[in-house]
């Protein structure tokens, strides 16, 4: 039972690395701002969040599983508002993503 | 293990700090700074010392960001060009940093029990701190008891810091009321940041009871009046930011700021006094109670309080006298 435990949190916690990782990769690859936020937040949410399963898995029943819960809850609450105010800041200061125009232009025609 | 983790933690620190060095941007340079925060509490958690982790996590990657992009709004965000960069300076850098480093070989082993650190008076105060205090956690005894006279002047340095940015970014004379239709014209204008608004309405007050839990447990975790103060400021900081410091200033209004900035350090200086009072020594909590222990627990609750309000006070002043500036 144990080695099972140990081994769906090893699984958990590479996957979660690996995750982030990919968000870095991602952060450095990418065209323009909005892509390199997006590959950033939703890596960065998914990832972390992965890890403090498998972290939660090694602890067991204990105070530091309840820890680990507070935690994966602010986590999944701050993370992606603070990536959508970055955004958002973006947006209204004036950067347009890739393509938007193309976007307007389409939305001119249809109405 | 532990070792591979220090060793990350320093290099990367050191990646950080020359990043700072190297960016015009002084935005890029403030978040820069606000990781190199984080990576020092990291840092000093993997050296144990969990206080002072919670207070640079707090202070210097939290609220110091803060209050550092508060500045950045009145100055602009590009270094001016400056003049070139000397021989002579180049020499004197290398020349001081080869003589620290010099200095590092005489530095004991980290966690060498023969160290001067852990024989001089450190084994007293782990000895004495359960008879003469009575409780868990040393650090706050040392902090709050044995170097009471040391808290109080720190008390007294931030008070004077707050009391100094008030004096030069200006008291209230530029200060329009604002109320009713205009305020709520400007809380539309914030209706862009709908998500964070309704997401710090339910971290707001998580944050305040952590900083509570922070300040009145201090005596058996690691925390205490510092830390909690720059929590609590932390989270009525992050209202301002999201409903606006107008708003802000109606939840905690400048005379409250006032009264905390001056009434935390009167109540950690009333307290010595008290006791001069009451037949001790100044800030010798034991004539507090009736029992030794009790007094020194009453007497560190009480300073505590009166540290945990004048930071948060001072650290609100600073933040409302910057946004003043930059929304005026």
């Amino acid at each position: 039972m144990e080695t099972a435990f140990d081994a769906i949190s090893f699984v958990l916690m590479t996957l979660g690395g690996l995750c982030v990782f990919i968000g870095g990769l991602g952060v450095l690859r990418m065209p323009e701002l909005f892509t390199r936020m997006h590959a950033a937040s939703v890596t960065d949410t998914g990832g972390l969040g992965l890890v403090v399963l498998g972290l939660a898995l090694q602890a067991g029943w204990s105070l530091a599983l309840v820890k680990l819960a507070a935690i994966l809850v602010f986590l999944f609450a701050t993370s992606p508002t603070s990536a959508y105010a970055l955004a958002n800041a973006a947006l209204l200061s004036g950067h347009r993503p890739e393509g938007a125009e193309r976007l307007d232009e389409a939305a001119e025609r249809g109405s | 293990m532990t070792l591979l983790f220090s060793l990350f933690l320093l290099t990367m620190l050191v990646i950080v700090a020359v990043a700072i060095v190297n960016s015009v941007n002084l935005f890029a340079a403030v978040i820069l700074s606000g990781i190199f925060s984080l990576l020092m509490a990291a840092n000093f958690f993997v050296l144990d010392a969990a206080d002072v982790a919670l207070t640079e996590a707090a202070v210097g990657a939290g609220v110091a960001t803060v209050l550092f992009l508060g500045a950045l709004a009145l100055t602009g965000e590009h270094e001016r060009e400056g003049p070139r960069g000397h021989f002579l300076h180049l020499f004197i850098a290398v020349a001081t940093g080869a003589v620290l480093i010099y200095a590092t070989f005489d530095n004991p082993v980290i966690g060498d029990p023969n160290a001067p650190v852990h024989q001089h008076v450190a084994p007293w105060y782990l000895e004495n701190t359960p008879e003469l205090i009575g409780i868990p956690n040393v650090v706050t005894a040392v902090l709050g008891s044995f170097r009471g006279f040391d808290t109080l002047g720190e008390v007294f340095v931030v008070f004077t810091a707050g009391i100094g940015v008030l004096s030069i970014l200006g008291v209230r004379h530029t200060l329009v009321e604002i109320t009713g239709a205009e305020l709520d014209a400007r809380q539309r204008s914030l209706r862009h940041h709908l998500i964070p608004r309704v997401v710090s309405r339910g971290m707001v007050p998580l944050i305040l009871l952590f900083a509570l839990y922070v300040q009145f447990h201090g005596e058996y975790s690691p925390g205490g009046g510092f830390q909690a103060g720059a929590i609590a400021a932390a989270a009525i900081i992050l209202y301002c930011l999201v409903e606006g410091d107008d708003r802000g200033r109606e939840l905690v209004p400048e005379w409250l700021l006032g009264l905390m900035l001056a009434g935390g350090a009167f109540l950690f200086g009333a307290v010595g006094v008290a006791c001069m009072l009451l037949g001790g020594n100044f800030l010798d909590y034991s004539v507090l109670a009736r029992t030794q222990t009790d007094g020194q627990h009453f007497g560190l609750l009480l300073i505590e309080l009166g540290v945990g309000i004048t930071v948060s006070g001072v650290l609100l002043t600073v933040f409302h006298a910057f946004a003043r500036r930059a929304s005026r």
